[in-house]
Formats: C-alpha cells, sequence, structure tokens
C-alpha cells in the first residue's frame, strides 16, 4: 500500500496549492475593481486639464511651448511602468517586449534610449538586459500616490527641457477587458499634434499672473497625471492578469487531482485483489 | 432664489467635490479671490489653502488644496488641486532621489548575483538527487 500512500499525500499537498491558488484569484479579483475605480476616479482631472492647455493654446497662438513643439530626435526616453510583484502571467513579458520592439526601431537610427522604471519587475529585467536607467521608482503598492511619481516624472521632463531627450514615451499595459491586456506606447512629449477640434474660442481668460507660467505649470501637471494615470491602468491589468493566471492554477490543480485520484483508486484496487487472491491461494494450498 | 455655478474639484487621484455653489473663495497666487456666478474667464494658480464654498442655501464647505489652479469659465468652475505638497525645491529634492535609485538599482547586483547563484546550486542538487533516483529504481533497491 505503500505507492498509495505515497500518491494520497501528493494529492493532499496540489489541495493545498489550489487552496492557496484561488485564495488568490479571489484577492486578486476584489482589488482589479478596486484599481478600476481608481481609474475611473482619475479620468477627469487629465481631461479638465486637457481643455484647459487646449485653451490657452488657441487663445495664445503666439507662444508656442517646447512640450508641444517637435524638434530632431537625437536621444529619447522611456517611462517603462511594471508591476512590482510576479505571479501576474505574462504581463510584464509581453510589456517588455512591447518596449524592445518599439526601441529596436530608434536604436537601428542609432538613437541613443534613456530609461526611467517603475516598478520592481522592469527594474530587475532591465538590470539583466542593460540600458541606461536614469531614474527609478517602485514599491508603489495597491494605492499610488502622485507624489510618489514626481521624482521619476521631473526627472524625465527635466532632460526633455535641457534637450538631452528629444522625445518621450511611456510604455504600459491597456486594461481592455479583465481577460484582455495589450501593450501600448504612448508619446508623452512632445504632445502628439492636437486634433483640430471644429469650436473655435472667441474669448480668452483672464490669466493670473501670465499666460506662460501658467501653462508651463500645467503641461507638468498634465505629464504626470498621464504617468498616474498609466500607473493605475497597470494596477488593474496586473490584478486582472493575476486572477486569470490564478484561476488557470486552481483549474490545473483540479485536473492533476483528479487524475492521481484516479491513479490512487487504481492502486487501491490493485491492492485488494492482490490480498484476495493471495488468500483464495492460500486457501486452495490448504 | 440665488444664482448659482456649477463647481467641479477633481485632483489626479479622485474627484474630491461636484454640485452647484453660489461662490467660492480661494487662495490665488495675487492673493484671495472670490467668484460668483457670472465671473469673467479666468485661470489662476492657487496657493496652498483652504477653498471655502458657499452652497446653495447658504451653507458654507471648506476644502483644503496644496495648490493647484483655478479655471473660470462661463457655466462652469474648475479647481485641479495638487494632493501634494509642491514646491521648486521638494521636486528637485525628489527627482534626486529617483535618480539615485536608479544608481543603487544598478550597482546593487550583490544580492541578485547571489540568489541566482543559489538558485543554480539548488537546481544543481535537485537533478543529482533525480538521477540518483532513477538508478536506484532502475537497479531496484
Amino acid at each position: 500500500m505503500s505507492g498509495a500512500k505515497e500518491i494520497r499525500t501528493k494529492i493532499g499537498s496540489i489541495k493545498n496549492t489550489q487552496k492557496i491558488t484561488s485564495a488568490m484569484e479571489m484577492v486578486a479579483a476584489s482589488k482589479m475593481r478596486k484599481a478600476q475605480d481608481r481609474m475611473a476616479a482619475s479620468r477627469p482631472y487629465a481631461e479638465k486639464i486637457r481643455n484647459v492647455i487646449k485653451h490657452i493654446a488657441q487663445g495664445t497662438p503666439e507662444y508656442r511651448h517646447a512640450y508641444i513643439s517637435e524638434r530632431d530626435v537625437k536621444r529619447v526616453g522611456y517611462i517603462v511602468i511594471s508591476t512590482d510583484r510576479g505571479l501576474c502571467g505574462g504581463l510584464n513579458i509581453n510589456l517588455f517586449k512591447a518596449a524592445l520592439n518599439d526601441m529596436k526601431t530608434w536604436s537601428e537610427q542609432d538613437i541613443e534610449i534613456d530609461l526611467c522604471l517603475i516598478g520592481n519587475k522592469a527594474t530587475s529585467f532591465f538590470r539583466k538586459f542593460g540600458g541606461s536607467v536614469v531614474a527609478k521608482t517602485s514599491n508603489l503598492g495597491d494605492t499610488p500616490e502622485i507624489e510618489d511619481l514626481i521624482g521619476s516624472v521631473k526627472v524625465m521632463l527635466k532632460a526633455y527641457d535641457e534637450k538631452r531627450i528629444d522625445r518621450l514615451f511611456v510604455v504600459t499595459n491597456e486594461f481592455v477587458n479583465s481577460m484582455t491586456q495589450s501593450p501600448v506606447v504612448e508619446q508623452l512629449l512632445p504632445l502628439p499634434a492636437g486634433q483640430d477640434d471644429e469650436l473655435k474660442h472667441h474669448w480668452d481668460y483672464l490669466y493670473e499672473p501670465e499666460a506662460k507660467p501658467l501653462l508651463d505649470k500645467l503641461m507638468v501637471r498634465f505629464i504626470e497625471s498621464q504617468v498616474y494615470q498609466a500607473v493605475v491602468e497597470n494596477i488593474a491589468c496586473e490584478q486582472a492578469a493575476r486572477m486569470v493566471a490564478m484561476k488557470a492554477a486552481s483549474d490545473n490543480a483540479g485536473d492533476l487531482i483528479d487524475d492521481l485520484e484516479l491513479v490512487y483508486n487504481k492502486a487501491r484496487q490493485a491492492a485488494i485483489t492482490q490480498e484476495l487472491s493471495e488468500i483464495c491461494a492460500g486457501a486452495a494450498a490448504v | 432664489m440665488a444664482m448659482t455655478v456649477h463647481l467641479d474639484i477633481v485632483s489626479a487621484e479622485e474627484s474630491i467635490f461636484s454640485g452647484k455653489v453660489e461662490r467660492l473663495i480661494a487662495n490665488g497666487d495675487l492673493g484671495e479671490l472670490g467668484v460668483e456666478p457670472g465671473h469673467a474667464p479666468l485661470l489662476t494658480s492657487l496657493n496652498p489653502g483652504p477653498i471655502k464654498v458657499t452652497l446653495p442655501g447658504g451653507e458654507e464647505e471648506f476644502f483644503f488644496v496644496s495648490g493647484g489652479m483655478l479655471e473660470v469659465q462661463p457655466h462652469v468652475v474648475t479647481v485641479l488641486a495638487d494632493t501634494a505638497v509642491r514646491a521648486e525645491d521638494v521636486d528637485e529634492a525628489k527627482a534626486l532621489e529617483a535618480e539615485k535609485m536608479a544608481r543603487e538599482a544598478l550597482q546593487d547586483q550583490s544580492s541578485e548575483i547571489e540568489y541566482s547563484k543559489a538558485a543554480a546550486e539548488l537546481a544543481e542538487a535537485v537533478a543529482q538527487l533525480r538521477t540518483l533516483r532513477a538508478i536506484r529504481k532502475k537497479t531496484g533497491k
């Protein structure tokens, strides 16, 4: 019966694993819902700011902000947003693949790349892969605050202001639905040329103190809120991906248990049959 | 009934207030300012301080913002609030910290290397065990 006993312990340990994975699945599901709420909560700010910037850009056409005008590209910056923890399927790997693909098009033109990394997984990936990392933030937790991101974003904006980089991209996961997350590379700077909307404004703001410093401040806030939103969206993606991965793990554990139970029953029956035949043979001999 | 204007107070992290108000008093860059319905379009930056809002009916509410922007349009007033304390040198310090973290992350390879070394040794030991077990099974012991 030793074979049967081994199988029993194996089934027991798989059941324990299954308990853990199904608990993680449920935790991820509830965290995902919260992350989605945060995603929705941070949206109005970005929309409002975008509207105001549009207003100013139309109102004061003589002042072209550096964040709006294109210039020749000699060096580019990437903000790569990853998760802090693993066990979320291929989420991070797919993201890095998309990032590297995009970076390749620049390195083929001999354009160098600066990296700003958010999240532990990006750090350990680019540590192995190599690359010039100029800023890093990690351990943001489930409820990131914009305060944690200011530093990293500032490094990249300063580099842009001082013309050390000429384009800035953000690489993050887009939350399509709870089953699908797709990596996207978006251009932050210069701001992609505005879609000229049909309504032209015939009025202008009173500016206190002046348009220029206000616009400068707004631009920085806008970029920060874009990065913040990307981070929040990435967290929603992380939880969704983890939920799916853990569901698959729980299902696989269930299949494994079924198979092992079959083997166990066979072993048990074989042992009984053997015992019976031994008794019969013994009785016949007597 | 008194005239009202729609007010939104939003921060990058959440929407703080949304509704009709009779008046709001904020701490602008050039001093305190009050906004009532029908105010001319205005854009100003805010200093850290309270925003006093008079709701229809005379009730008053206070919100604290650590800076931000105030935008007045004919029918809607928007406060883009900062939640973090912002100042040029504070931002600068944060930027330096982010740079430092990046440098440390690149230098601090020892722990990672030790971990991968340990993992490699473990994998080898497991492989040895597996081989031993296979041999034992074969010889029937």
